[in-house]
């Protein structure tokens, strides 16, 4: 009985295999081994790596440029989150009802997100350069002074922001799109007979149904937003003055740049910690709310 | 003055025509069955009144105003949907009370009306769940708690008791016919099933191809059935159209022989006799409990014969059988219309 029961428990394992060696190869391990990294200076070739404790921390939270990385990145989370969210939201409703060529403008709302973001920087590189660029081009027709959009550290970050959106929203809607068809239109009818307007129908009955899809899309957003730095790659380099550099881009630079990967080590275990603690908090807090069928 | 009144309704999508020239009235408290096939275009119709759907051309009064082309909410009508069109994330209470919340009644009426309304379709204990949590027949019922609960006049019914099984289907039939007669409301009510239509009507309207074929009672179409098509859609079951010229070598049954008419006997009309009548020759027999419907042929015309209790027929043999002629309903052979210039003759 007992030798049956160990020879499934080896069958139950070695199926779990495949998928437990990759993830402990390129998850937990890697995970654990930043964790200890961060607690060690980084070596070179006369002073080898030691240990060094909290320091690297201690180091972390006197960092004026980690703060105003990571304050970038909560405007940058703070801003383009709701927006590309409402809006994905308000294309898919409109795409959703009757409308001539439905298709083509489903399909040029979600063109950005096919798009590599190397290319959609590119193409944004050129709207945004002063003198020549598109946004120049038409604002001086009105005789607005032209601006170098990505060279002014006021407004580097809107821009990032911007195309941010403009690429992320697309993305959702296609979420919102694909659940509002599964929602049956004699709600709608049953509601309009009751003499809902589309705003009370919208308050009462669809945005209450769409709750999975926005929880969905709210934590894929909330992630993207620390970890979509491509951008940042073409257009400003996190520049001027880290006026557009975000978290991930700024572990990047300390880590590829700076060649300081003990210190970059421990700004990503402080990543970690802030993407697990906000995963933990939309699930114990938002789940409750959603409404599941 | 009627509670609805259609006046050549038509409903046309492109080039193809799902409801041509509609015309009926419903009077005040009426239950009034919208009959036919799928595709026939009932629940168009049905739809057209409650102004889901734009009405192409024609006039739609309510209550003697003209609501051609008012919003849904302005025609002062309920409707139970076949899906019941239930709100998944509320509860009993809050999908019952929906439609008074919109329309801002006070909170005491509100709930005044909801304990009326749920001890009336028997869903006092059941108001805090979600629709998930009940079954087909617990949300049939929230479903007309919410119709009920507007207190309008008039309520319109698209096939509600379709997604029922056959026992809960019977009994909500019961159910839904008793309430209209003790709220007193004027039901339209949409359904394919003519043993729903007969059991529930005060009036059937049958739709073929969008046009209607016969209005009247229940009684009026099982008894004095316009068409061919009527004959043969009312009753189970249907009524037997036959050919006389197709039956070979057999005694008159008709008085003339001029049109030669299509001759219709409904199956619990015939008999099996042991001496005259028609010789005929049983064919097969589907034993159902109470009667048994057994297959004849005669010449070239199968027909149906309902015998009371249970007829074994193992392998074809011949019987004997016979109609009353007042139990005989003649047809025009090429309009299908009823036709009462041929008499019919026993034999």
């Amino acid at each position: 009985m007992n030798q049956r029961r160990s020879r499934f428990q080896i069958h139950g394992w070695l199926l779990l295999m495949p998928a437990a060696i990759f993830l402990i190869a390129f998850t937990y391990y890697p995970t654990l081994a930043t964790l200890a990294k961060s607690f060690f200076s980084q070596g070179n070739a006369i002073k080898p790596s030691r240990f060094v404790g909290l320091e690297n921390y201690e180091f972390l939270i006197t960092d004026e440029v980690f703060w105003k990385v990571v304050g970038n990145n909560v405007i940058y989370a703070a801003t383009t989150i709701p927006i590309s969210i409402a809006l994905a939201l308000l294309m898919a409703v409109w795409v959703n009802g009757r409308l001539p060529m439905k298709s083509l403008v489903r399909m040029s709302f979600f063109t950005p997100t096919v798009l590599p973001m190397i290319a959609v920087a590119n193409i944004w590189l050129f709207f945004y350069s002063p003198d020549i660029g598109l946004i120049d081009q038409i604002t001086s027709s009105f005789g607005i002074a032209s601006h170098n959009w990505l060279g002014d550290p006021d407004t580097v970050l809107g821009c990032i922001i911007v195309i941010t959106i403009w690429k992320e929203a697309g993305f959702f809607m296609i979420f919102y799109l694909a659940a509002l068809q599964t929602l049956s239109p004699e709600l709608e009818e049953a509601a309009r007979l009751e003499g809902a307007s589309r705003w009370y129908y919208f308050r009462r009955v669809m945005f209450p149904l769409l709750m999975p899809t926005t929880l969905f899309v709210l934590i894929n957003a909330i992630i993207n937003s620390f970890k979509l730095v491509d951008q940042l790659f073409i257009l400003t380099k996190g520049g001027p003055d880290n006026a557009s550099s975000l978290l991930l881009y700024y572990i990047y630079e300390v880590a590829f740049s700076f060649l300081d990967q003990a210190y970059a080590s421990t700004l990503t275990v402080v990543l970690l910690l802030a993407l697990a603690i906000i995963a933990i908090g939309q699930f114990v807090f938002l789940d409750k709310k959603v409404h599941y069928r | 003055m009627s509670a609805i009144e259609l006046c050549g309704i038509t409903k046309r999508w492109g080039d193809t025509v799902a409801v041509r020239d509609v015309s009926f009235k419903v009077e005040q408290g009426t239950f009034a069955v919208l009959l036919g096939p799928s595709g026939c275009g009932k629940s168009t119709s049905l739809r057209m009144i409650a102004g889901l759907e734009d009405i192409s051309d024609g006039q739609l009064l309510i209550g003697d105003v003209d609501m051609t082309t008012a919003q849904p909410a302005e025609r002062k009508l309920s409707m139970v949907f076949q899906s019941y069109a239930l709100f998944p994330h509320l509860d009993v209470r809050e999908n019952i009370l929906f439609g008074l919340k919109i329309r801002k009644i006070p909170a005491a009426e509100q709930e005044i009306r909801l304990t009326r309304v749920a001890e009336l379709v028997g869903l006092s204990a059941l108001l805090e769940r979600k629709p998930a949590q009940l079954s087909g027949g617990q949300r049939q019922r929230v479903a007309l708690a919410r119709a009920f609960i507007a207190e309008n006049p008039i309520c319109l019914m698209d096939e509600p008791l379709s997604n029922l099984d056959a026992k809960l289907r019977h009994e909500m039939r019961i159910e839904i016919r008793a309430l209209q007669q003790r709220l007193q409301t004027t039901v339209v009510y949409v359904t394919h099933d003519q043993a729903e239509a007969m059991s529930m009507a005060d009036k059937v309207i049958l739709i073929r191809e969008g046009q209607i074929e016969q209005e009247g009672t229940p009684d009026e179409l099982y008894n004095k059935p316009a068409t061919t098509f009527v004959a043969a859609f009312v009753g189970t079951p249907p009524m037997n159209l036959i050919d006389p010229k197709k039956m070979g070598q057999i005694p008159a049954l008709t008085d003339t022989s001029d049109g030669s008419p299509i001759l219709g006997v409904r199956p619990e009309n015939i008999t099996l006799v042991t001496e005259g009548g028609l010789e005929s020759e049983l064919l097969s027999a589907d034993y159902l409990g109470a009667d048994t419907i057994i297959t004849a042929r005669i010449g070239q015309e199968e027909l149906l014969i309902r015998a009371a209790g249970r007829v074994n027929v193992l392998k074809p043999r011949p019987a004997r059988i016979r109609w009353q002629k007042e139990d005989v309903h003649f047809f025009d052979r090429n309009s299908g219309k009823r036709t009462d210039r041929t008499k019919a003759v026993d034999f």
